[in-house]
């Protein structure tokens, strides 16, 4: 028998649930347009990870969820990723395929703010989303996993803030994947007009230990000329979840994208997280860190690609691997021919907690041009038994002054992180993923 | 409360299949305060290691007892929860866990679950000992000894020994690298700790220590066994005379423990 690479869902299933769902006609054919070239386009391939035997065909699609009148009707395991004592006014949660809650402070709602699902976006502003779905950063031919995203794409959310507005809270996501064996194709799409600003943080959530389910995730950020977009993610996707995000920024002229990423899943995942440096004097900061326990597989590279004059680009990854769990960092830092003055500099360092663990830090740079700047770090390796002898000298548990150890390592990125709710979820998930 | 008791009997130590320490005989008491001495290479960090339970060190034969357990059958962090403590002679370095976080760790760790010292009291004991021991408050926010001199070092281990107060102290060269004034506020930290209930084994190569700390015997190692015992007066003869005389009343040549005798 051959492997099956046929997917469950056909061209009349696309159809129908793009009609079901009353999208305009643009988005119905792009859907189509996309499934076609799932037949032919080859699996991404990350470096030194093979995901060709990955889960990314077994899941169900068009699963709904409950509304929710109230957060306090949340589940606690939701509950941590919301800032329950000073309630965000800036919401959108999605409880499956739908949404569940949503709200958006009047006065952002005044200058033209929007946060919403891209479900109704695509109803709503339609030619502003079909502006940037899937055309400026990433494109649907880019490989099987971007075109089936685009064919079964099923949630997500679109902010969009306009010229000159600063947008001072932040605004957050949480993608709830109640049912164990709902697919997320989610798709987010962050757009900053000219000078404005705007923290954008989100968390994705699933449950599913023996089921299998998948998640094919495409993330659009943009930031045009001089606007700044900070980007916070803490993932937690639960074992039987097969994960592959795909986040990508471009930063035109003097503008500014900055990512924290909590990689806390614990499935299989390959992340990639890609910024254009664009325009002249672009900034991108791509910060990361991840735990990695049980027999998981990560693959999670980060890659700034500088195209603009003095543009800027900073790479920092730590991780820590546990039991006999595997990880590879790709670092990619890429200066292209006439980006002169350009910088990229990158850090990435991997913690092994136990025999069987496996970390590969894979510092690249690749450089066109002469009057540039760029630097790498990289280092693996294994918790020093003297440094544990020393903690434990003073009664503290072998299981404790590993924590303590672990922390510690992940400290550097945590504490680089510039969204304080980003800081305190990644603080509460390593806590949970350490015990 | 009375004290409690370590007793090392007949200790053989090995570090990469070599024998290091060849049958020490050690007896320290709650109350008590013990200076160990004797030349460079000659075994004494071995022997508080192996007390501790460091990774490396291996005990080939020979026992040690605290109040009657056997120390050698417990885990480093069991042996602390029992009451040892050693201050080292090179302690780690261990970036990104703040000195304070470890030092409330290291409480808590001798705490039942559910009855962990409130943030506001460790504080409050925090200051207080570092006031006593005159360290820069930064400190206790900075990374555990990263960065930290020779000097802060040595003080930020004294800071631990005041607050864990064990049963009993070893303390490795903790006079070294500290300048004059540094000496006098760390013994005065080691002195606040005399009581009966504390024992102390203090290694050290000189008497400037001991003139601010002042033991009730003094040992002297050479060749991996501790070779003579004696008061405080053994220390000062050590300091005027240094150790050929001990040497030549034993016959010993070569002193580490290098050459078997
Ligand atoms: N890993 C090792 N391999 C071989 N020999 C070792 C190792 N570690 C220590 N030793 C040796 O063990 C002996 C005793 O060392 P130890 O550190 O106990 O001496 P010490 O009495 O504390 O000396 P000092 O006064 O210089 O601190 C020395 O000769 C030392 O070289
Ligand atoms: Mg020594």
């Amino acid at each position: 028998m051959t492997v099956d690479t046929k997917l469950p869902y056909e061209k009349d299933y696309v159809s129908k649930f793009s009609e079901k769902r009353n999208e305009p006609e643009w988005m119905k054919s792009l859907r189509l347009q996309a499934l076609e070239l799932t037949e032919t386009l080859p699996m991404p391939k990350p470096d030194k990870t093979n995901i060709t035997k990955w889960n990314f065909s077994k899941f169900d699609h068009d699963v709904s969820g409950q509304e929710i009148s109230s957060l306090e009707e949340l589940p606690e395991d939701i509950k941590v990723f919301l800032d329950m004592e000073n309630k965000n006014g800036n919401l959108v949660i999605q409880r499956n395929e739908s949404v569940a809650y949503k709200s958006l402070d009047a006065s952002l709602q005044e200058k033209g703010v929007i946060l919403t699902d891209l479900q109704s976006a695509i109803q709503e502003h339609s030619e502003l989303v079909q502006r940037y779905f899937m055309k400026d950063a990433v494109s649907i031919d880019e490989n099987r996993l971007t075109a089936l995203h685009t064919a079964l794409m099923n949630g997500g959310v679109f902010v969009y803030v306009p010229k000159n507005v600063v947008v001072e809270e932040p605004l957050q996501a949480i993608f709830w994947q109640e049912d164990p064996k709902v697919g997320s194709f989610n798709h987010v799409i962050v757009v900053a007009e000219e000078n404005s600003s705007v923290t954008y943080v989100e968390n994705y959530i699933s449950h599913n230990q023996d089921e299998e389910a998948v998640a094919n995730i495409v993330t659009e950020v943009i930031a045009h000329d001089n606007a700044s977009v900070s980007f916070g993610a803490v993932d937690n996707f639960a074992k039987g979840t097969t994960v592959y995000v795909n986040r990508r920024g471009i930063a035109y002229r003097d503008a500014k994208i900055e990512w924290a990423l909590g990689q806390m899943n614990d499935g299989n995942t390959a992340s990639e997280n890609i910024t254009h440096l664009i325009g002249d004097n672009s900034v991108s900061q791509a910060k990361a860190v991840t735990v990695g326990r049980g027999n998981q597989i990560q693959n999670l590279t980060a890659k700034i690609v500088n195209f603009g004059l003095n543009s800027d680009g900073y790479i920092l990854q730590h991780g820590v691997m546990k039991d006999s769990a595997s990880s590879v960092f790709n670092g990619i830092g890429k200066i292209e021919h006439g980006a002169s003055k350009s910088n990229a500099e990158q850090e990435s360092r991997v913690l092994m907690l136990s025999k069987d663990a496996r970390g590969d830090a894979n510092p690249i740079l690749l450089i066109d041009e002469d009057d540039v700047t760029a630097g790498h770090a990289a280092s693996v390796g294994r918790v020093d038994p003297i440094q544990l002898y020393y903690l434990m000298s003073r009664g503290i548990s072998k299981q404790e002054a590993e924590r303590l150890i672990i922390h510690g390592f992940l400290a550097p990125v945590v504490n680089e992180i510039p969204i304080q709710s980003v800081k305190d979820q990644l603080t509460k998930v390593i806590e949970g993923k350490v015990n | 409360m009375a004290g409690s008791t370590l007793e090392i009997k007949d200790l053989h130590v090995s570090i990469d299949d070599k024998e290091i320490l060849k049958g020490v005989n050690l007896t320290v008491k709650g109350g008590e305060f013990h200076a160990v001495m004797g030349p460079n290479g000659t075994g004494k960090s071995t022997l508080a290691s192996a007390i501790m339970g460091h990774p490396k060190y291996e005990v080939t034969s020979g026992s040690i007892l605290l109040d009657g357990e056997d120390v050698l059958e417990m885990e480093v962090d069991e042996r602390a929860q029992a009451g040892l403590f050693l201050a080292m002679q090179y302690p780690s370095e261990i970036s990104g866990v703040t000195n304070s976080d470890f030092l409330r760790s290291s409480i808590n760790a001798r705490r039942e679950e559910g009855d962990e010292i409130s943030l506001m009291k460790f504080i409050k004991e925090m200051d207080a000992s570092m006031d006593y021991l005159e360290m820069d408050k930064n400190m206790a926010q900075r990374y555990l000894n990263e960065g930290f001199s020779g000097g802060e070092k040595k003080r930020n281990e004294i800071l631990q020994l005041m607050m864990l107060k064990p049963a009993i102290g070893i303390l490795d060269e903790i006079d070294s690298g500290l300048d004059i004034d540094a000496l006098k506020v760390v013994s005065k930290g080691i002195n606040k700790l005399r009581s009966e209930t504390f024992g102390c084994l203090m290694i050290t190569h000189y008497q400037r220590l001991l003139d601010y700390i002042t033991p009730d015997y003094v040992h002297v190692m050479m060749q991996g066994r501790v070779v003579k015992s004696g008061g405080p007066e053994l220390a000062q003869r050590l300091e005027a005379e240094g150790y050929d005389w001990i040497k030549k009343e034993l016959g010993i040549e070569e002193e580490t423990v290098e050459q078997n005798a």
